[in-house]
């Protein structure tokens, strides 16, 4: 008897804890068939909180969560208030993919995500096929929006900043000589550099040297800085994050090599790293939106209201995401929409309305959208000059 | 009291003719068949016994899915689910018979997944979609064959943990080197560089096929649930015909003991060499499902480098080494459950692996097994009790 009981009481558990799997999706999705008062906007998110890159994650759940819960404290959307949930990806195109199939279980209308370009490309496909309009803040691979009307980014796209590095290096003679190192293991390092590689080439720069590391093995640089220095390089360009720039920018002092360093928006954090120093970022040039110690008003009550509930100093992921929640929350005013509305009419509203929003937020001034979903700002290049930036205009 | 027994009666009444003859028919085609079944030896009979399950909840699943029962969630993770299982299977083949512990079966399924995913994306235009994925199917089954051939060569030559290291390595080039292969088509046809992607010199016109650490975009989306579940049950079919073979059964005199079965005269090279390539060509056809499942596909360290390569072992050795079976029960339960934690949030991945651990200490603990014996916690006892209750 004793046996049975036990056997019968392992098996309950076992159904239940099934039972439990499957209610979570189920109830989550009849909620949003619940029209009665509690109606709600339900904006999803996606990206990496958890494995190598969940600082870029992280930070664009906090800013949208800061945006969602100012939005919703001033009345919310059209009356509306805001549901927000992030549902981790771990970088990873199938898990992505997975976090957008549970988002859809929950009721998302829209999607603000995802974080990364590669998990963008698989979850773009996936929107698209079910007309689910999808705001990215930081995927800045082409590949993302291609092909899919409904995917509209916040921040500019890697071949312009790839097309505007050179230029601005071309036009204001920094180096005829230029080194580059770049992770061929990330898709938006190496989207920036092929762009650049090949405006480089238009403009008469000469790439002396092309360098690549990989993610496993983004910790020491010597071998890429020494070629770099053999080959008589003026000038590195560096389109990566600022973690390994400053380790890049420390090794490159201990080897004596002293070349003009550029940097793409992925420097932007370089003065916040910790047992870094920073006067080794004097002279450092970077394309930047979005300066966490800027002057002007949004900016301070932003970082301010970020440093104040997540603790740490946002960086320009979180801006182009804390913008993000009101540059739909423009569109859906204009499109003057409610979220009794399907996900096919958000979508549709969407795509035409984002193309006449015209918005002054945290990562540019007058931001507009094209019919391909990328966004207008011009990268601009600005430079370190006493632990701050300044603009090189 | 009352209704209740003229209701029973009544439908009896109206139930009973019609039970009698299809009782009387199912007697007739289902005697035979039960017979047959007896008639069939252990292994066969467990076979047809998975195989049956695996039909069952494919029936189950499709009814709630075209029911709209299935959440977007589940309905996505059926694929994926699918070509895991596929993985741990073909894996299984060479850890539970061959012996050999191989670390770099994440490898295979990323050559499988890339070659398909190359040649959809050319032909995407030339070739009709089923003729295409058919012949995307044989081409990346056989590609990963191919490699695990060629890999077998020299690796078979090692054994034990020195195996497991070299196979991880191999594993870990198949994946760098298809991150620094960029292939470009345009009017001119095929472009090929290890370079970068200026290095292709394309027309402005070109396509990239595989651009670097990018790796395939838009690849067409054709693996269903039907094709993963009727390729999962010829895998079983294949390995369990393999294992049962003749050849099956010198691999495994090889496992056993490697001097004895070379003193009889055995070939031990040669069925090593077969052996580990049809593990690598199972693999192979997961990774030619999971490319077709996903736009975007890249090899990266947690969908084909060791960090995937590993956790394909561990579905291995929770199913238990040598169970097909349990390699596809494990693979299923292993992908769904960090999915269906997700409600947790940031704590999910650390009560993933505490439930990892527990699983495996109750799967395979000495101490735990013995008590589950003495409390008829395992798999016969209660597969024995089911069987008391119907002679009842």
């Amino acid at each position: 008897m004793k046996k049975k009981a036990l056997s019968l009481v392992l098996s309950a558990a076992m159904m239940t804890s099934l039972f439990v799997g499957c209610g979570n999706g189920s109830a989550g999705s009849s909620e949003s068939v619940d029209t009665s008062g509690e109606l709600t906007w339900r904006i999803g998110g996606i990206g990496p909180i958890t494995g190598g890159a969940a600082q870029y994650g992280q930070g664009v759940m906090n800013a949208i969560q800061l945006a969602v819960d100012e939005v919703n404290e001033a009345g919310g959307i059209n009356g509306y208030q805001i549901s927000f949930n992030f549902q981790d990806d771990e970088a990873d195109q199938q898990k992505s993919v997975n976090a957008y199939n549970t988002l859809k279980d929950w009721g998302m209308q829209i999607l603000e995500g995802t974080v990364t370009s590669g998990a963008g490309q698989a979850v773009a496909a996936e929107t698209y096929a079910d007309r689910m309009f999808m705001l990215t803040p930081s995927a800045s691979s082409p590949d993302v929006i291609n092909g899919h009307d409904n995917v509209y980014q916040v921040c500019f796209s890697d071949p312009n900043q790839g097309a505007v590095s050179a230029d601005y290096i071309a036009d204001n003679k920094l180096a005829t000589k230029v080194g580059v190192i770049y992770d061929s293991s990330d898709p938006y390092s190496s989207g920036v550099y092929q762009t650049f590689a090949t405006e480089a080439k238009a403009k008469g720069l000469d790439i002396v040297a092309s360098e690549a590391f990989t993610a496993d093995s983004k910790t020491d640089f010597t071998t890429q800085l020494q070629k770099c220095k053999d080959a008589g390089a003026d000038l590195l360009f560096l389109p990566f994050y600022y973690t390994e720039g400053s380790i890049v920018l420390t090794q490159a002092n201990q080897m004596g090599y002293k070349p003009t360093m550029f940097g793409v928006d992925g420097f932007d954090g370089l003065l916040t790293v910790e047992n870094f120093d920073a006067k080794l970022a004097e002279g450092v040039y970077l394309l930047t939106p979005f300066a966490a110690d800027s002057q002007d008003e949004a900016t301070k009550k932003f970082v301010s209201a970020y440093e104040e509930k997540f603790g740490g100093t946002p960086n320009q992921f979180a801006a182009d995401a804390y913008d993000g929640i009101y540059i739909l929350k423009e569109a859906l005013e204009a499109a003057n929409l409610t979220p009794e509305a399907s996900n096919e009419e958000i979508c549709d509203a969407l795509i035409a309305g984002l193309q006449k929003v015209n918005y002054n937020g945290l990562t540019g001034e007058g931001m507009t959208w094209n019919e391909k979903g990328e966004v207008s700002k011009a990268p601009k290049a600005v430079v370190i000059k006493d632990g701050a930036y300044a603009s090189v205009d | 009291m009352k209704i209740l027994e003229k209701l029973k009666k009544s439908t009896q009444k109206i139930i009973g003719p019609v039970a009698d003859t299809v009782s009387k028919y199912a007697k007739k085609v289902i005697t035979p068949v039960v017979n047959l079944y007896k008639k069939l030896n252990k292994p066969t009979k467990k076979l047809i016994r998975t195989e049956t399950v695996i039909l069952a909840l494919f029936a189950v699943v499709s009814v709630m899915e075209s029911s709209g029962n299935l959440t977007s969630l589940m309905k996505g993770l059926l694929v994926p689910v699918c070509a895991y299982s596929l993985v741990a299977v073909g894996l299984n083949l060479c850890v539970g018979y061959l012996g050999e512990l191989s670390l770099g079966h994440a490898g295979f399924m990323c050559v499988g997944a890339f070659t398909s995913a190359l040649f959809s994306r050319t032909f995407q235009d030339v070739i009709p979609d089923v003729p295409r994925f058919i012949i995307a199917l044989v081409l990346g089954t056989a590609v990963a064959a191919l490699f695990g051939f060629l890999i077998a060569i020299p690796v078979l030559r090692l054994s034990g943990d020195y195996l497991a290291i070299v196979t991880l390595a191999f594993g870990e080039i198949i994946k760098n080197v298809i991150n620094v292969l960029y292939v470009g088509k345009d009017s001119k046809g095929l472009h090929f560089s290890m370079k970068d992607q200026m290095s292709l010199n394309m027309d402005l016109d070109g396509m990239m096929l595989i651009n670097g650490p990018q790796g395939i975009t838009g690849t067409p989306r054709q693996s269903t649930f039907l094709i993963a579940v009727l390729l999962l049950m010829l895998a079983l079919i294949v390995t369990h015909n393999f294992v049962h073979s003749r050849t099956g059964r010198a691999v495994m005199a090889i496992r056993d003991n490697q001097i004895a079965a070379e003193t009889v005269g055995l070939p031990v090279t040669k069925y090593k060499l077969v052996a580990f390539t049809l593990s690598a060509a199972i693999a192979g056809v997961g990774g030619v499902l999971y490319a077709h499942n996903i736009n975007s596909l890249t090899a990266t360290t947690n969908n084909f480098g060791y960090n995937m390569s590993i956790m394909i072992l561990v579905y291995v050795v929770l199913g238990g080494i040598g169970n097909f079976s349990g390699s596809v029960i494990a693979a299923v339960v292993l992908t769904m459950l960090p999915e269906l934690l997700r409600g947790l949030s940031t704590y999910r991945m650390l009560i993933y692996s505490i439930v990892l651990i527990g699983l495996m200490l109750f799967n395979w603990a000495p101490g735990i097994l013995k008590w589950r014996e003495a409390h008829g916690l395992n798999a016969t006892a209660i597969i024995g009790r089911f069987k008391k209750k119907e002679v009842q």
